[in-house]
């Protein structure tokens, strides 16, 4: 393409110009306050040569941000279906209430007395998740889904070294999430993996094959990485507290059950609970997000500390439990997360939380539907909040890949589905649409796909080349490994 | 329904599409004895005018940064947010985002983690920074983690000096065996260099310390880094990003993994969450590195472009074998660091790093002449500083309470050890006024 073409005139691009790169050496946005002290020197300790950072001002921050927000797509740019991630929309009055002084501004060894209404912020949280596991003790303190698990195992092996019976490994299914044997890995337990049925749930004889009294737990996911509700649930429990192992839920797909059915009365003892997912907390571009944990009366004991609990007298009080593994992190969870979260929950209700699964599932049901033959679901059965295609057949047929046809949307203007998960679908691209969509936007998202499986057949190249029409096109992936450039530099004598 | 835009006459709609005539069909995969025959027992909903009236009620029974002058530190710090930070973490395009799985469209995420990882490179000296991990606890036990897969060996010596709950968190971590912690008292509120020394043998894969400490003191890294790599192992440094303003960087003297808190970078103190793990390391490490990281290249157009690269380590890929089980981490709040580190920029935050030691080193000073107070650490301090009270330090801070202070960190309740030890930190909000009347107060006991 000319650069000098009449009808496209020259623009800067969005984005690759770095902060670093604009302003001028004098530019300066905001300053230290003036001294009112005698100036201290580190002596010794001081640093000998400032680091190389941004000189700009306001207004060049203003506008580099916008840029770089302008090359971004989120939930309020347009349809979001991340299987798995649960992109719902972020209600707006969560944002502003994470933003009061009287809680952004506390600090977390603040005397107790000067911090009630956040304790008793974060105690109602706690018994509000606690209903929605159907598991009667919640600690607030991971940081994430990930660091969820990582507790809730940790809180189970504590529990299993107290029994005096520790064990040696944790069964995972095939369609687990990456963070699943990760987290088993860093828990120092074996991963085994279970295989899946030809239903798309747990294979049970499988999995009865598996257990002993080696089995510290199974790792589930339910609904599952297919966005199918496991049918034998109560017998997979059943099986694994036959051994004395424990069950534990990972809880990133509990949109599709609430008040519906509960981990806690499928017979699970643990569950993390993703309030970046379920309870409409902002995924901030990657996180922050924050991954509560619910046990039950049993595994009480091990949580780490600390908890919000209330005395006698009504007062809300931070207690360690008995014998709790310790901390995760440092300070009190993801507060402001925890606000948000609470703050979704106090204006559903608890009518209007299960409502939210069963828009979910319905609005995942009829988008499967709708796509009808021209994209084979891997498990072709009622879904749950998901569901996931194959894009085997596509493959073979026309040489499209499933990473061509996420392109290729990006030029529809929708974020694509989740691709490559799980691992056990050919080609798989998992579609999550949430509560939160027209059925307008589903129908034109439909249409989009279907006219995208035409254009596979019709024009593979036209798929092979997408996106055509984004701030920046495929990328060299490669090269960013093999010459990796991971931070800007000051050039040699440039004196910046 | 405020949140789901699907109307009822659509809601039947596309139930006869599907096939079913009741919602409730959808969950027939659910047994029987597992569904909740009850509605849920959540407290009833309120609207938005009521919702609102309810939080701010709730915060408000807080005694905040703008009702009370406050000397609390430990890993979260009352500094000055720039309104420009916050202006930038509220636009939608940003925190309605997710990981940027699809680069096309997340150059803006990707783009700013780049900037902000050049900009944790700049600061701390290292080569390499991570997009973020969850917080300085967190960073600090996957460096230990990271430092036993690089040296493959299992035992880390780990200071007293260092933040209790980021030691408490490692032990946790390693909980399983996974790594052995030895653990060396502090003295004097530094490491106890001699201590340490004869715990470190060729079995050890980290020396780990902070500077400044959990007590506000300054290492000298120079033979720590020489105890460390003379035995093989890594240094791991805890720090704090805002000193090292003034301070040289832990790079300097031959850290190999730089961890921080990195809350003071723009992110309020939020009752201490979300702020952020600020993770730095060695280039020849990288392999080992936990988290994402993000990459300069190019589009098929020669365009300049932005990736998540060196994927192979991360779980989604490894699974059971990768350097970390962490998927999500604190994005936004790396972006927050990063538009607060443009906006002061390096001499600014030398201003605000050296307002702060001044003012810390002027109140330790007035603190001591009070006579109430007692010194009992020597080595150098930041803009955080431990004192003994000649008295009861809950009395102490019940009064100061009244008279609108936070008035330090009460050491005794994170060991026995330091009872009677008060830990203040001094940030550049803090007026000289304040300094003065808080003195006075004091005096006044
Ligand atoms: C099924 C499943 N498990 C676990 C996780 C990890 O959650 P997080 O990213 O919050 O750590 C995810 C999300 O990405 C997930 O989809």
């Amino acid at each position: 393409m000319s650069t000098h073409d009449r009808t496209e005139p020259t623009r800067e691009p969005l984005t690759g110009t770095l902060i670093f790169e604009r302003g001028a050496a004098e530019s300066r946005c905001v300053e230290a306050p003036p001294l009112d002290v005698p100036v201290v020197s580190l002596g010794g300790y001081a640093r000998a040569a400032a680091p190389a950072l941004a000189h700009v001002t306001e207004v060049d921050i203003a506008r580099h941000y916008e840029r770089l927000a302008s090359a971004n797509f989120g939930v309020d740019s347009g349809f979001y279906p991340l299987g798995s991630c649960t992109m719902k929309y972020n209600p707006k009055i969560d944002e502003w209430a994470c933003r009061l002084p009287g809680f952004a501004g506390i600090h977390p060894y603040q005397a107790e007395e000067t911090v009630q209404g956040a304790l008793e912020l974060m105690w109602g949280l706690q018994e509000s998740l606690a209903e929605v596991a159907g598991l009667p003790a919640v600690t607030l303190q991971p940081a994430a889904g990930a660091h969820g698990e990582l507790t809730g195992l940790l809180t189970i092996r504590a529990y299993h070294t107290a029994q005096g019976d520790p064990r040696k490994r944790v069964l995972v299914p095939d369609s687990a999430h990456g963070t699943n044997p990760a987290t088993v890995a860093m828990c120092g337990y074996e991963v085994v993996q279970v295989p899946s049925d030809e239903r798309g749930g747990v294979d049970l004889d499988a999995l009865r094959g598996l257990l002993d009294t080696d089995v510290a737990a199974l790792m589930l996911t339910n609904p599952n990485t297919l966005g199918l509700f496991d049918e034998n649930i109560l017998a997979i429990t059943a099986a694994v507290h036959e051994v004395g192992a424990l069950a534990y839920c990972d809880g990133a797909n509990l949109n599709a059950i609430l008040g519906k059915t509960r981990p806690g009365d499928m017979g699970f003892d643990a569950l993390h609970i993703n309030l970046h997912k379920t309870f409409a907390t902002p995924h901030g571009g990657g996180g922050p997000g924050a991954g509560p944990v619910a046990v039950t009366g049993a595994l009480a004991p091990f949580l780490p500390g600390p908890v919000v609990g209330m005395t006698d007298d009504g007062r809300y009080t931070l207690v360690t439990p008995a014998r709790s593994i310790g901390r995760v992190r440092s300070f009190l969870g993801n507060f402001g997360v925890l606000v948000r979260a609470y703050t979704y929950i106090r204006a559903l209700g608890g009518q209007g939380v299960t409502e939210v699964a069963e828009q979910a599932v319905l609005s995942a049901n009829y988008l499967r539907v709708r796509l009808g033959d021209a994209w084979p679901v891997a498990y072709d059965r009622v879904c749950m909040h998901e569901f996931v295609l194959s894009g085997g057949t596509m493959r073979k047929e026309h040489g499209v890949r499933t990473l061509d046809v996420a392109k290729r949307l990006l030029d529809y203007g929708y974020h694509p589905p989740t691709i490559y998960f799980p691992l056990i679908v050919d080609e798989a691209m998992m579609i999550e649409p949430t509560e939160t969509e027209s059925k307008a936007t589903l129908d034109r998202f439909a249409d989009v796909l279907l006219a995208i499986a035409a254009e596979a057949a019709e024009d593979p190249d036209l798929l092979h080349g997408a996106p055509y029409t984004t701030p920046v096109r495929r990328l060299d992936e490669a090269a960013a490994v093999k010459e990796p450039d991971l931070a800007w530099r000051p050039q040699e004598g440039a004196g910046v | 329904m405020r949140f789901i835009p699907v109307t009822c006459e659509d809601q039947v709609e596309m139930l006869r599409t599907v096939g079913l005539s009741d919602v409730d069909e959808l969950f027939a995969d659910v047994p029987e004895a597992a569904r909740l025959a009850r509605p849920l027992a959540l407290p009833e909903p309120m609207g938005e005018v009521e919702l609102a009236a309810h939080l701010k009620e709730l915060a408000r029974s807080n005694a905040g940064a703008d009702d009370v002058a406050s000397f609390l530190g430990g890993g979260c710090y009352d500094h000055y947010v720039p309104a420009i930070v916050d202006a930038v973490v509220s636009k939608p395009a940003f925190f309605t985002a997710y990981t940027p799985y699809q680069p096309e469209v997340s150059q803006g995420t990707l783009q700013a983690v780049y900037e902000y990882q050049s900009m944790i490179c700049q600061l701390t000296g290292m080569e390499v920074s991570n997009a973020s991990m969850y917080d300085g606890a967190t960073a600090f036990a996957e460096a230990a983690l990271m430092a036993a897969r690089v040296t493959r060996r299992g035992r880390v010596v780990v200071s007293g000096a260092v933040h209790p709950e980021w030691r408490s968190t490692l032990a946790t971590y390693v909980e399983a065996g996974t790594v052995t912690v030895t653990e060396v008292a502090a003295a004097g509120g530094v490491s106890d260099i001699a201590a340490l020394a004869a715990s470190v043998g060729d079995d050890v894969a980290a020396i780990m310390v902070a500077s400044p400490t959990f007590y506000g003191r300054l290492e000298d890294l120079a033979p720590l880094a020489e105890l460390a790599h003379g035995a093989g192992a890594l240094l791991v440094v805890g720090t704090n990003p805002i000193l090292l303003g003034v301070m040289e960087p832990p790079a300097t003297f031959g850290a190999d993994i730089v961890v921080a808190e990195g809350q003071p970078l723009g992110s309020p103190m939020s009752f201490g969450g979300p702020g952020l793990g600020v993770f730095a390391c060695r280039q020849a490490h990288i392999r080992q590195m936990p988290g994402r990281v993000a990459g300069r290249t190019t589009d098929v157009d020669g365009r300049t472009g932005f990736v998540l690269t060196f994927s192979t380590r991360e779980q989604h890929i490894r699974r059971e074998k990768a350097t970390s089980n962490i998927c999500s981490n604190h994005a936004l709040n790396a972006l927050a660091a990063g538009v607060y580190l443009s906006a002061v920029g390096a001499e600014g935050l030398a201003g605000i790093a050296g307002a702060c030691v001044a003012k810390a080193q002027y109140l330790e000073q007035a603190l001591v002449a009070t006579g109430r107070f007692e010194r009992v650490h020597a080595a150098p301090f930041g803009y955080e500083f431990a004192l003994r009270y000649r008295g009861d330090v809950a009395e102490m801070q019940r009064a100061l309470l009244d008279a609108g202070f936070l008035a330090g960190l009460d050491l005794g309740r994170f060991s026995a050890d330091d009872a009677g030890l008060v830990l203040f930190a001094v940030t550049e909000k803090r007026t000289r006024a304040e300094l003065d009347r808080f003195v006075e107060e004091v005096g006044a006991l």
